[in-house]
């Protein structure tokens, strides 16, 4: 007599000889190496976008939809045409989109930690900061998906810099090493909170009003000198500068170097920071 | 594998706070053995734990867990160990099968091992057919029986489950239990927190009741539960009326009666299942009508009220708090 229905892979349950034989036949290999531990911590990630599409989804709508309107509304009448608008747009959207998804790292770093897959983490033998090195290397994956979508979308509405691929290629790979960098400070928050929610809120706390009181959107010639002297030395102003330089020519090295400057500096004192956070636990 | 303990804890301390979460616990763990540390929520199990497994650092006090300091050297305790923390520590966005894969790798399996054991254990713990689905679509049972998986990739020396049956249905933790008995018969050494006296008491060679952060009473489950003053049988009748004649049948036949609110109800202290057999049947000999009784393990409550004189009051559940 059939008394349940039986969903097999819900009432299955265990066999007792199979996992007796399981944990008598496995010989221990030497545990991974700090290199090894981290690839692998990346292979997880990059599993997640697989599995969470949507993750990536949430980063590029905002930036595409900004993308979007910003030429199509305001084009005109900020740049004169929507054309011209969106040269100058593009570049500081890259960096825009980028930048929002490493909010996104310290959510990740949160939830890992809060729930309980962060302490069997911690219980192995391996290098201790794998995790969070592993992350950000398939984080970095996502940082250069995001720009490359805002890439393709520009290419489909006609943005035709003078550099060319090569110059969007490196604006790109610049964006992708200072994000890296900037997601150091997500980490942080990242232990420092107590939920993912808290975790986006203040990083978009943060986030927003550095990427709109920039030269992301407008020309900052045109604001009061008090938001000027600001927006001059944001350094997301400076990193969409040189995105622009890159992609349309004119790049003024020196900002290169304080783009790489900051992001080692970010790195130098967040990377510790959160190691620090993380070890302690 | 040696000869000493799997566990050696003296004069353990943890505070967060105001709380004691840990409040001078000494403790040893045999090799081969499960030891069963049990108590209310908010009793110090998991920083316990997490003390053990090098997650935390103790206040004071030293151990050594497979011969190893957990303070200088937490590298060759974690070589040993495995950790099943209280809630599933399985990650939710992949699959079964990829969070064993994951695990494998980073205890240093090459690519075609891994998948070998993936594939091995997934079908050993009854998760063959789900091995491929996210784990965030298991029910409660299935992510136990994954996060026990997940522990045993590479076998360990010494096993951490915290709680491992908390929340599931009866079935799943049956299933759960069977799993870990298996564990036992292929040799392993398993330090068990859980707050059922049953889990304890089928799975455990030895236990520690704790409350406050402190070890209240230690044995096995046999010395435990006499300490205790075993359990109960409990008799409702059809017909109040009868409760007098029953009472004075039950007392001839086995013991002490007391008397329930239930004018219909009575319990006799009793442990042996022969006896209160005999005794039920004595009461339908006597032409007694019973509508039910039951022969009932002591329950934590009654193992703290007769170890601690209050029961097991639930703490906040500060243990282990994630900062």
């Amino acid at each position: 007599m059939n008394v349940e229905p039986t969903n097999r892979s819900d009432n299955a349950g265990a066999d007792e000889a199979a996992v007796r034989r399981a944990i008598t036949s496995s010989p221990r290999p030497a545990p991974a190496g700090r290199v090894s531990a981290a690839i692998t911590f990346g292979w997880r990630g990059m599993l997640k976008v697989k599995h969470v599409p949507e993750q990536l989804m949430d980063v590029t709508i905002t930036p595409v939809m900004f993308v979007l309107m910003f030429t199509y509304l305001f084009g005109g009448a900020v740049a004169g045409s929507t054309a011209e608008y969106l040269d100058y747009i593009l570049p500081g959207i890259l960096v825009m989109s980028v930048v929002f998804t490493t909010v996104y790292s310290g959510v990740a770093l949160n939830t890992d930690v809060t729930k309980g897959v962060g302490d069997r983490f911690r219980s192995l033998p391996i290098w201790r900061p794998a995790p969070l090195v592993g992350a950000l290397i398939g984080d970095s994956l996502r940082y250069f998906l995001a720009g490359f979508v805002i890439l393709v979308l520009g290419l489909a509405l006609g943005f035709r810099p003078d550099n060319g691929i090569v110059g969007m290629a490196a604006a790109l790979g610049l964006v992708v090493v200072f994000s890296f960098a900037l997601s150091w400070v997500f980490t942080t928050l990242g232990l420092l909170l107590r939920t993912p929610a808290a975790v986006l809120n203040a990083g978009f706390l943060g986030i927003f009003p550095l990427t709109f009181v920039s030269n992301v959107f407008v020309d900052p010639s045109t604001l009061p000198d008090w938001l000027q002297s600001f927006v001059k030395v944001n350094p997301i102003s400076i990193l969409a500068g040189v995105s622009r330089g890159l992609m349309h020519g004119g790049v003024d090295r020196n900002d290169v170097y304080i783009v790489l400057a900051v992001a080692v500096g970010l790195t130098a004192v967040f990377a510790p920071l959160t190691t620090r956070l993380y070890r302690r636990g | 594998m040696n000869s000493s303990p799997a566990i050696e804890a003296s004069g353990l301390f943890k505070s967060f706070g105001e709380t004691k979460a840990v409040n001078g616990v000494d403790l040893v763990v045999q090799s081969g053995s499960v030891y069963g540390i049990l108590g209310p929520n908010g009793a110090g199990k998991t920083t316990l734990i997490r003390i053990l497994a090098t997650l935390l650092r103790p206040d004071a006090g030293e151990a050594r867990v497979l011969g190893h300091n957990i303070l200088t050297d937490p590298d060759a305790v974690r070589a040993g160990i495995s950790l099943t923390g209280q809630f599933a520590s399985v990650d939710e966005d992949l699959t079964g099968r990829e969070n064993l894969i994951l695990i494998g790798r980073l205890l240093g399996m090459g690519r075609p091992a891994v998948k070998a054991r993936a594939a091995e254990l997934l079908d050993a713990f009854g998760l063959s057919d789900a091995g491929n689905r996210l784990v965030k679509t298991y029910s409660g049972g299935m992510r136990r029986r994954l996060d026990i998986a997940a522990s045993v990739v590479v076998t360990p020396d010494l096993m951490f489950l915290d709680e491992p049956t908390t929340g599931l249905d009866p079935r799943s933790r049956n299933q759960v239990w069977e799993i870990i008995r298996a564990l036992v018969d292929g040799g392993a050494t398993i330090l068990l927190c859980t707050q059922y006296l049953q889990e304890a008491d089928e799975l455990a060679d030895g236990i520690a009741v704790v409350d406050h952060g402190r070890v209240i009473a230690e044995g096995t489950p046999a010395q435990l539960k006499a300490s205790v003053g075993a359990g109960a049988l409990s008799v409702r009748l059809f017909d109040a009326v009868d409760r007098s004649e029953a009472a004075g049948l039950l007392e001839k036949l086995v013991g002490a009666v007391t008397l329930e609110a239930d004018p219909a109800s009575l319990s006799v202290a009793c442990s042996d299942a022969h006896r209160a057999a005999s005794a039920i049947a004595g009461l339908a000999r006597s032409g007694i009508g019973v509508a039910d009784f039951s022969l009932g393990q002591p329950s934590l409550d009654e193992v703290f009220l007769a170890l601690t004189g209050h029961p097991a009051e639930d703490a906040e559940p500060v243990e282990g708090g994630v900062r």
